[in-house]
C-alpha cells in the first residue's frame, strides 16, 4: 500500500475512534452528572411518553427558535434540514448493495444537498450583520460554518467539477469499514474533501457541535413535571 | 417622580428589541456583604488569597454536581434566540444582559479551564481566565439576572441562564465575594425564623390587630391563628404578607377563605417564612436550612396538610424542591404542599365559597403571571394550572378582568424586574429599567382596556410593582394580590 494509503488509513481509523468514542464519553459524560433537583421548564408533560412526545415535536420543528427569532429559524431550519439530505445522498457510499428506496431518492437527495452552501453563508452573514449576534459570535463560531461550507464545497466540486470516480471511493470506504482498507483514490478534490471530514470529525464531540446529543438530555426541556407525585433524590444531597 | 440620575425607558418601545448598547449597566454595583455575615452563612469573609483558582475549582466542582451547568456550558450554539428576551436587555441594551452573552462570562473561563479548544486556543475560542476583570463582570451581571427563565424558553436546548446564575453567585460567595442582601436575608430567616426580622410578640400583635380589623370591617370573627395545636392546615406565607401593603389584604384573604370553609388553620412563629433565597444564591445547603424549618413545624404541630401564600419563587422551591430537600412529608395527609390558589379554587368549584362580585367592581382586573410559577412550576392536575388556577380564582371574585397579551403571557411572562435576590435599593435603576417590558404591556392595558388592577400571586413581584410603577407615572395602587380580590367579594358565612 501507498503512503498516502496508510496514512489515510490510519487518520480515519483515529478520526472514527475519536468521533464516536467522544461522543459516547461526552452524551455518557452528560447522562451521568446528577440532577440535585427537579428543574423542568413549565408547562411539562408529567409523564415521560408525553415528554418524549413534545420533544419530538420540538426537534422536528425547531419550535423555541421558530417563536425566538423567524429569520435565524429560516437558517438553521434550512441547514439542518439540508444535512439530512446530505447525508442521505452519502449512504448509498456505504452500504451495498444500495437498498432500493434509498437508490431511489438519490436525485432528489442531491438536489437539495446541493443547496448546503446557501444557509451556511446566510448564517455566516447574520452572524456579521446583526449587531447582538456579532457580539456573541467568536472565531469558533464562524469556524464551525466554513468547516460545513468548505466541506459542502469540496463534496460538490467531487459532483460538478472535477469529477470523481465513484466506485474507487465506494471500493475505499467499504474497505474501511470492513477493517480491510484498499488503496485511497488519488483524486486531489477528494482527498481535500476527505480530510475535510475528518477535521470535523474529530472536531465535532469536543465543541458546540455536541448540542446534536445534547438536545436530548437537557434537563429543563427532558425532564417530567411529576414533582408531586415522584420522589426525587439527590444522590449528593446527604441526610 | 423625584429626578433620578438615570433616565427612565419611554414605554413606547420597551417591548422591542434595542441597539447594543456595551457596557450600558456595567456601573450598576451590589454593596458586598460585611465579613461577619458572610462568616455567619460558613463563607470566607472576605476575598481569599489565591481566589482566582478556588473559584474554578469551585466551578470544576459545580459541573459535576449539576448536569445542568455542564451541558449549559458545553451545548450553547449561539444562535442567539434568547438574545433579546431578557428584560433586562430590552431595558438596558446592554450585552452583557443578552441571555447568552450572560453566559458567555462563565463559559469564557469554562473553555479556558476544561475544554481542550479553549486551552489551546483561547482568543479564537473566546476563552478567558479568572481574573479582577472576569470577577468584576461576574459581580455586576450576575446581579443583573432574576433567575426568571424566559430566556430559557426561547432556547432550542432549554438552556436556563438561572441555573449558571445561580452556579455563578456560588462560586462568588465560595471565594468571599458575597451580596449583602440574600445573605442578609437569610441570616435573619435562621436567626428569627422569617426575612423581615419579625419576632414572635411583633407578629402575633399584628395579627391580633387584623382580626379586630376584619371584625371592624365586616362583622365576622375571621381568627389569624399562631402555634395553634392540632390545627389541620399550616399556613406558610411570605413574611411581606404580614407587614407589606398591598400583600397583607392578600393574608386576609387567605384567613377568610379559611373562615368561610370552615378549616381549622395556624401559622408558625418558628417557620414564618415562605421565602428562600437559599435558591437566589444557588446553595444547596441554605435551601435545605430554610426549607427544613417548615418540615420540623408541619411533623411537630401534627397538621394534615401545609398550604402556602402568594410567593412566586418559593412556590417552586415548596412544589419542585421541598419533597428531595427535606422530605418525605410522610406525617402529613396531603403529602405535597398545596398553593392556596389550588386550594381556594377547589372550594370554588365545589360551591363551598360565595361571592358578592360587584364588590370588586371598582376594579377591571388583569393577572401577571411571576416568572417562578409560570416557568418553573405547577398548579393542580393539568400541565397549564399554574396559569389557569389564578385566573379562575379572579373570574370567581370579578366581574371584570382582561387578559394580557400573549407575547407577554403565561410562559411568555415577563419578570417584574426585581426577583431573583435583587430586589434591593443599590439596583434600584436595573429594576426600573427591568420592569419596562412589563410595565408596557400594562400601561397598554390601561390606556386600551381600563385596566386598573393588576393581580398577582408573588411577593417580590407585589413589592417591586408598587416600588418601580411610579417611576412611570403609574400609581402604586393598581398592584394587588389575588387575594385581595377575593378578600373584597367573598361572603362569610356562619360557620
Ligand atoms: S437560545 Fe440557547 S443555544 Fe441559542 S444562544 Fe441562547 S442559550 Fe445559546
Ligand atoms: S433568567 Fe431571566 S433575568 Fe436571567 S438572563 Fe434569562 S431572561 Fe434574563
Amino acid at each position: 500500500m501507498s503512503a498516502l494509503s496508510l496514512f489515510y488509513a490510519g487518520i480515519s481509523y483515529a478520526g472514527a475512534v475519536v468521533f464516536f468514542g467522544g461522543l459516547a464519553y461526552k452524551l455518557i459524560g452528560y447522562a451521568l452528572t446528577p440532577s440535585p433537583l427537579k428543574i423542568p421548564l413549565t408547562p411539562q408533560p408529567a409523564s415521560a411518553a408525553g415528554v418524549a412526545w413534545k420533544a419530538v415535536g420540538s426537534i422536528l420543528s425547531f419550535r423555541a427558535l421558530w417563536n425566538g427569532d423567524r429569520w435565524t429559524w429560516v437558517g438553521g431550519y434550512g441547514l439542518h434540514l439540508v444535512l439530512v439530505f446530505v447525508f442521505i445522498r452519502h449512504l448509498r457510499l456505504f452500504l451495498s448493495p444500495v437498498p432500493w428506496p434509498l437508490a431511489d431518492v438519490q436525485p432528489f437527495a442531491l438536489l437539495i444537498g446541493a443547496l448546503l452552501p446557501l444557509p451556511l453563508v446566510y448564517l455566516m452573514a447574520r452572524r456579521a450583520a446583526v449587531d447582538r449576534y456579532r457580539q456573541i459570535s467568536s472565531g469558533a463560531d464562524y469556524f464551525a460554518l466554513a468547516l460545513l461550507l468548505l466541506i459542502g464545497l469540496s463534496g460538490l466540486s467531487l459532483k460538478f467539477l472535477f469529477h470523481a470516480d465513484v466506485v474507487g471511493i465506494k471500493e475505499f470506504l467499504l474497505g474501511l469499514m470492513l477493517l480491510s482498507p484498499v488503496e485511497v483514490p488519488e483524486h486531489p478534490a477528494f482527498l481535500v474533501h476527505f480530510s475535510l471530514v475528518l477535521v470535523l470529525g474529530f472536531y465535532f464531540p469536543f465543541s458546540k457541535l455536541i448540542h446534536a446529543g445534547g438536545v436530548l438530555l437537557s434537563p429543563t426541556t427532558m425532564q417530567a413535571d411529576d414533582a408531586p407525585d415522584v420522589r426525587h433524590v439527590n444522590p449528593w444531597g446527604g441526610q | 417622580m423625584a429626578k433620578e440620575k438615570f433616565e427612565i425607558p419611554s414605554l413606547e418601545d420597551a417591548l422591542d428589541t434595542p441597539p447594543v448598547r456595551k457596557g450600558a449597566s456595567g456601573h450598576l454595583k451590589i454593596h458586598p456583604a460585611p465579613p461577619q455575615m458572610m462568616e455567619k452563612l460558613g463563607f470566607p469573609p472576605a476575598l481569599v488569597e489565591g481566589w482566582q483558582k478556588k473559584a474554578v475549582d469551585k466551578l470544576g466542582e459545580l459541573k459535576e454536581k449539576y448536569k445542568s451547568l455542564k451541558m449549559f456550558m458545553e451545548v450553547c450554539v449561539k444562535c442567539g434566540s434568547c438574545a433579546d428576551k431578557c428584560h433586562y436587555f430590552l431595558g438596558t441594551g446592554d450585552p452583557n444582559n443578552m441571555p447568552v452573552g450572560r453566559q458567555e462570562l462563565m463559559r469564557k473561563v469554562y473553555r479556558k479551564n476544561f475544554t481542550a479548544g479553549g486551552a489551546l486556543f483561547g482568543g479564537f475560542a473566546r476563552a478567558g481566565d479568572m481574573d479582577e476583570a472576569a470577577l468584576k463582570d461576574w459581580t455586576t451581571y450576575f446581579y443583573q439576572c432574576s433567575q426568571c427563565r424566559r430566556c430559557s424558553v426561547f432556547c432550542p436546548f432549554g438552556i436556563d441562564t438561572a441555573e449558571i446564575t445561580m452556579a455563578a453567585r456560588e462560586i462568588m460567595d465560595s471565594v468571599g465575594a458575597g451580596h449583602k442582601y440574600s445573605l442578609e436575608v437569610i441570616a435573619k430567616v435562621h436567626d428569627v425564623g422569617n426575612n423581615l426580622g419579625i419576632p414572635k410578640p411583633a407578629l402575633s400583635s399584628t395579627l391580633e390587630f387584623l382580626e379586630e380589623d376584619v371584625k371592624e370591617a365586616t362583622g365576622a370573627d375571621v381568627k389569624f391563628p399562631v402555634d395553634a395545636e392540632g390545627a389541620e392546615v399550616l399556613m406558610i406565607t411570605p413574611s411581606a404578607d404580614f407587614f407589606s401593603s398591598p400583600h397583607v389584604d392578600s393574608l386576609v384573604g387567605y384567613a377568610k377563605v379559611f373562615h368561610a370553609a370552615g378549616i381549622s388553620w395556624t401559622f408558625s412563629s418558628y417557620a414564618s417564612e415562605f421565602a428562600n433565597f437559599g435558591m437566589f444564591i444557588g446553595n444547596y445547603a441554605q435551601m435545605k436550612k430554610i426549607a427544613e424549618r417548615i418540615a420540623t413545624v408541619a411533623r411537630d404541630l401534627g397538621v394534615k396538610r401545609i398550604i402556602v401564600g402568594e410567593c412566586g419563587h418559593a412556590w417552586r422551591v415548596a412544589y419542585g424542591f421541598w419533597d428531595t430537600l427535606v422530605g418525605p412529608f410522610d406525617t402529613l395527609e396531603v403529602k405535597r404542599p398545596v398553593h392556596v390558589c389550588e386550594f381556594t379554587n377547589d372550594l370554588i368549584k365545589r360551591g363551598a365559597l360565595k361571592f358578592d362580585k360587584t364588590a370588586n367592581d371598582g376594579f377591571t382586573v388583569t393577572y401577571h403571571d411571576s416568572c417562578n410559577v409560570a416557568r418553573a412550576s405547577r398548579m393542580g392536575e393539568s400541565p397549564e394550572g399554574q396559569f389557569d388556577i389564578p385566573r379562575e380564582v379572579l373570574k370567581a371574585a370579578c366581574n371584570k378582568y382582561v387578559e394580557m397579551p400573549d407575547s407577554v403571557n403565561r410562559e411568555k411572562t415577563f419578570c417584574c424586574g426585581g426577583g431573583g435576590g435583587l430586589l434591593t435599593d443599590e439596583l434600584m435603576e436595573l429594576r426600573v429599567k427591568g420592569a419596562a417590558p412589563k410595565t408596557a404591556a400594562l400601561k397598554r392595558m390601561m390606556d386600551e382596556k381600563g385596566v386598573n388592577m393588576m393581580a398577582m400571586i408573588c411577593a417580590i413581584c407585589k413589592a417591586q410593582f408598587t416600588k418601580v410603577l411610579p417611576y412611570y407615572d403609574i400609581p402604586m395602587e393598581v398592584v394587588g394580590g389575588v387575594h385581595q380580590l377575593v378578600s373584597n367579594a367573598i361572603i362569610l358565612g356562619d360557620k
